[in-house]
């Protein structure tokens, strides 16, 4: 049994995969969930939601994510990671909720998987040169190995005398689960291969495949020769399984979820990493002054990702920078970024614009995702300024995929300053440009398109700081509360005052460090030893958020709204210290 | 699986405690009712006397039973306590309705944690109990009583259709309470009546430990709404949880913490399966010891 678990069977045919659905396979026991996404990528997946294990075969196909019926929890194309629980909209979910995914391989008409087969799908000579064309699949109930000795009695006419009487069968190979017939009558001849997938112990599919397609004038006839004529084959062989013992059915082995996602999952811990490699794979200028960049993954596959993730790009000068993915729902083959040139930049936006090139390989961090996307709005309006618009396109092309209300409200200078045209074209009428405006008529505008707030509508910003307040302060001057206005800085313009020297203790740590005047907690956390994520460290992007339990914080980022930071439970240690001589962190 | 004999190691407090095995408006006079409870066949007979007699074939012998609310109940043991009191079903401006047995294939634990869940209302009862995108489960309460019962409070969903009389949607509060491993019942505000609840019970009959059947019985308050359409609505409801339910793996509940992934929406069903655990209630579920 251990040998078939290593190699590759056919689970379905390419035709059990018409567009959006999701097609209900099993192999060995083990139930499939299989789908093929709108980029043309077929998905074998176990067939369980790792919330309450209902089966996945049941949920929706979008095109781009697969979502299961009970709760609506969405996992992603390729990847299987799970991308929203609409029961907690405001949270991202935990990277590690990811479903087992098993792999595919579409050939012959058919789409093959296995539990951990051996190296690649072998080749099958017969099929190679001809036009393959796969017969309706006879599910037999009875053992696999029983069906493939029959099978050998199988008996039929080549495709171009489908009415004769007389072929010779000869079969060329035999093997298991696995047989090669060919039938040669007079002149004419056609090979049959045909393929034993055990199903369960007493269960089985046979997959025939001709290796060349029936004239169109003959494929109805051909056909229903091979349906009838294995169908027969079917009854004789039930009624022989029917006088064997019944075996055991399989009991294949359901894999236990990480210890981490056993109880609520938490934030991992990670410091700055950057474990990921990729390759440019294109670089273009999307806009004026602002460069496309298309990462592709050197190796594995890229992790998943959620609307308004932003990664940490390592430059070749050293320098580490965060930037958004646009990509839309199921884009799991890459990530896109837009990267705008600063005029006085550090060094960041200069080293990808001038000295990254395609073809070179970056180190990337998984994505994180600090700006997590509510899918339960009423509505949701998007007001993006500049580069600003790169998370709100991600954000965008999610609700758009889904039907969901919103409009993105593009600032820009001109349109040719726009990024992403072909993507925004896409969009359609929820894309509203406002161009070449001054400061004061975009307070107009500003005020003009947040005057009618609704409970349950929501707000996302992001764009310069000034554009940002602005928009922050008219939202709420318009009756937006502070838990429907959502916003990303690109930077922390403030200056940062690190004069203050204070003692923090580490509750679940049991250690009181000092911070003295200079240094950030993060630093001093990192000398010690703890790890924790961070990503910007300048507090703008959220990563080092950290729950505080006592003391009195002196806020000095932007990531924090103001009901947040007068909350007093939360701190970015990242830049923020003490007004207090002491403060406990939950770390 | 099915080949465990049920008296070796059945769980004492379920053998020895009350199930309902049919509602009574659904039995005739004098023609027998097959059903199963543990995997043990039951023939129980309603006499015109209006005597009942539940029966074993395998044994001959007769079990306890009783008629109460509607049901008929049996035990397999000797009980040593009653029924559970409903005090809702001595108010006089309720309806008390059966509402009508409907048989799943899937453990009877599973329905008991369907039951408790509100965040499936949006995707399962579409336009009734939930709709998008009004899909947050907001924070709640959850605590195992003094009497050793399992309560969840403060619960609050947004609901279009709360109830057959509900007039355009509201935040609903809920409140649920699992009595005994197989029973649980749940109160929500009336839509006329705001400061008072309807309740719902929810007796769930273990057929074997992977087919149960869900006996609600709904105390509803009179107050503009009649009988059928309670029963109506609740079948309603059902009806549509049970293709979800008949596609859950596996059948049982698992008790390992680690076989499924729980969410903070899911604090009751984390807690029932904790409550069932130091029951050591196995009939029905997975255990974490695999």
């Amino acid at each position: 049994m251990e040998t078939q678990h290593r190699k590759w069977h056919p689970i379905a045919a390419s035709s059990d995969l018409p567009l959006r659905h999701t097609f209900h396979g099993q192999l060995l026991g083990r139930e499939f969930a299989v789908w093929r996404a709108d980029d043309g990528y077929v998905n074998v997946w176990e067939n369980r939601c790792l919330h309450r294990g209902v089966r996945l075969s049941i949920g929706i196909n979008d095109g781009a994510e697969l979502k299961c019926q009970y709760h609506g929890w969405r996992y992603a194309n390729r990847t299987a990671g799970c991308t929203y629980i609409p029961a907690h909209p405001a949270d991202a979910p935990a990277r590690t909720i990811c479903n087992r995914t098993y792999p595919a391989v579409e050939r012959y008409g058919l789409v093959w998987s296995g539990e951990t087969p051996d190296g690649e799908l072998p080749e099958i000579s017969e099929l190679e040169a001809g036009s393959p064309c796969a017969l309706r699949a006879i599910p037999v109930n009875a053992p696999a190995d029983l069906v493939t000795k029959r099978l050998a009695e199988y008996r039929f006419q080549p495709n171009a005398k489908i009415d004769g009487q007389g072929a010779e069968i000869t079969v060329e190979t035999a093997q298991d689960g696995h047989l090669s017939l060919s039938s040669v009558d007079g002149e004419v001849s056609t090979k049959l291969l045909l393929f034993v997938q055990p199903v369960d112990s007493n269960r089985t599919v046979v997959r025939g495949v001709l290796s060349d397609r029936p004239k169109q004038e003959d494929e109805l006839r051909v056909f229903l020769h091979h349906s009838r004529r294995l169908s027969s084959l079917r009854d004789l062989i039930e009624a022989e399984a029917a006088g064997l013992p019944v075996p055991e059915p399989m009991q294949p082995v359901i894999h236990r979820v990480s210890e981490e996602l056993a109880s609520m999952p938490e934030q991992t811990l990670s410091g700055r990493t950057a474990p990921l490699r990729v390759e440019v794979s294109r670089k273009w200028e999307t806009a004026a002054g602002i460069a496309g960049l298309k990462l592709v993954p050197v190796g594995e596959q890229l992790p998943t990702f959620q609307p308004g993730a932003h990664i940490d790009v390592h430059m070749p000068n050293g320098l580490v920078r965060q930037y958004s993915l646009t990509n839309g729902p199921g884009e799991t083959r890459h990530y896109t970024i837009g990267v705008k040139l600063e005029p006085d930049s550090r060094g960041g936006s200069q080293c990808m614009h001038r000295e990254v090139r395609e073809g070179d390989v970056l180190a990337i961090s998984e994505p994180r995702n600090n700006f997590p996307l509510r899918r339960d709005a009423v509505k949701t309006l998007f007001v993006a300024g500049g580069i600003g618009i790169t998370p709100l396109l991600s954000m965008a092309r999610a609700l758009h995929h889904s039907d969901l209300p919103h409009e993105l409200h593009y600032f820009s200078q001109s349109e040719k300053h726009m990024a992403f045209p072909e993507v925004l074209e896409r969009l359609g009428s929820g894309v509203v440009p406002h161009l070449g405006l001054d400061p004061a008529e975009t307070g107009k505008q500003l005020k003009a398109i947040l005057s009618r707030y609704q409970p349950a509508m929501h707000l996302y910003v992001c764009g310069p700081g000034p554009m940002l307040e602005a928009t922050r302060k008219i939202a709420a001057d318009h009756g937006w509360p502070d838990n429907s206005i959502h916003f990303e800085y690109f930077k922390n313009t403030n200056e940062v005052d690190d004069s203050s020297s204070f003692e923090i203790d580490l509750a679940r740590s049991v250690m009181t460090l000092q911070v003295p005047a200079g240094k950030t907690i993060l630093a001093v956390l990192r000398e010690n030893g703890v790890d924790v994520p961070s990503s910007c460290e300048q507090g703008a992007c959220g990563t080092c958020l950290t729950t505080l339990l006592e003391g009195e914080p002196d806020h000095q980022d932007v990531y924090l709204n103001e009901s947040e930071k007068s909350s007093g439970n939360c701190i970015m240690t990242c830049v923020s210290r003490a007004k207090s001589g002491r403060l406990v962190l939950d770390i | 699986m099915t080949a465990r004999r049920v008296n070796d190691w059945l769980e004492q407090e379920l053998l020895d405690d009350w199930h309902v095995i049919a509602d009574l408006e659904s039995m005739e006079v004098g023609i027998d009712r097959r059903t199963k409870l543990f995997g043990v066949d039951l023939v129980a007979t309603v006499f015109a006397t209006s005597e009942i007699r539940v029966e074993r074939p395998d044994t001959g012998r007769s079990v306890a039973s009783q008629k109460k609310y509607g049901f008929l109940w049996a035990s397999l043991g000797s009980p040593d306590r009653d029924v559970v009191e409903i005090s809702e079903a001595r108010e006089v401006d309720r309806h008390l309705v059966t509402g009508g047995s409907i048989a799943v294939n899937v453990s009877g634990l599973r329905l008991v944690e369907n039951f408790l869940d509100m965040g499936h209302f949006p995707f399962i009862h579409t336009d009734y109990l939930g709709v998008e995108p009004h899909t947050e489960v907001p924070p709640y309460s959850v605590e195992i009583s003094s009497d050793d019962e399992l309560w969840t409070r403060d619960c609050r969903f947004f609901q279009p259709v709360a109830s057959p009389t509900a007039k355009g949607g509201f935040m609903v509060d809920y409140v649920y309470r699992v009595i005994r491993p197989y029973t649980v019942s749940l109160y929500k505000s009336n839509p006329n009546q705001q400061e008072r609840m309807d309740s719902i019970y929810l007796f769930v009959q273990p057929v074997d430990e992977e087919n149960c059947v869900a006996h609600p019985y709904l105390c509803y308050l009179k107050d503009g709404i009649d009988e059928a359409t309670v029963r109506w609505f609740m079948q309603l409801i059902f009806a549509q949880d049970k293709p979800i339910l008949e596609n859950q793996f596996p059948k049982r509940l698992p008790l390992d913490p680690r076989a499924e992934t729980p969410i903070r929406a899911d604090a009751s069903s984390v807690f029932y399966r904790r409550w069932l655990r130091s029951h050591k209630i196995n009939y029905g579920a997975i255990t974490a010891a695999g």
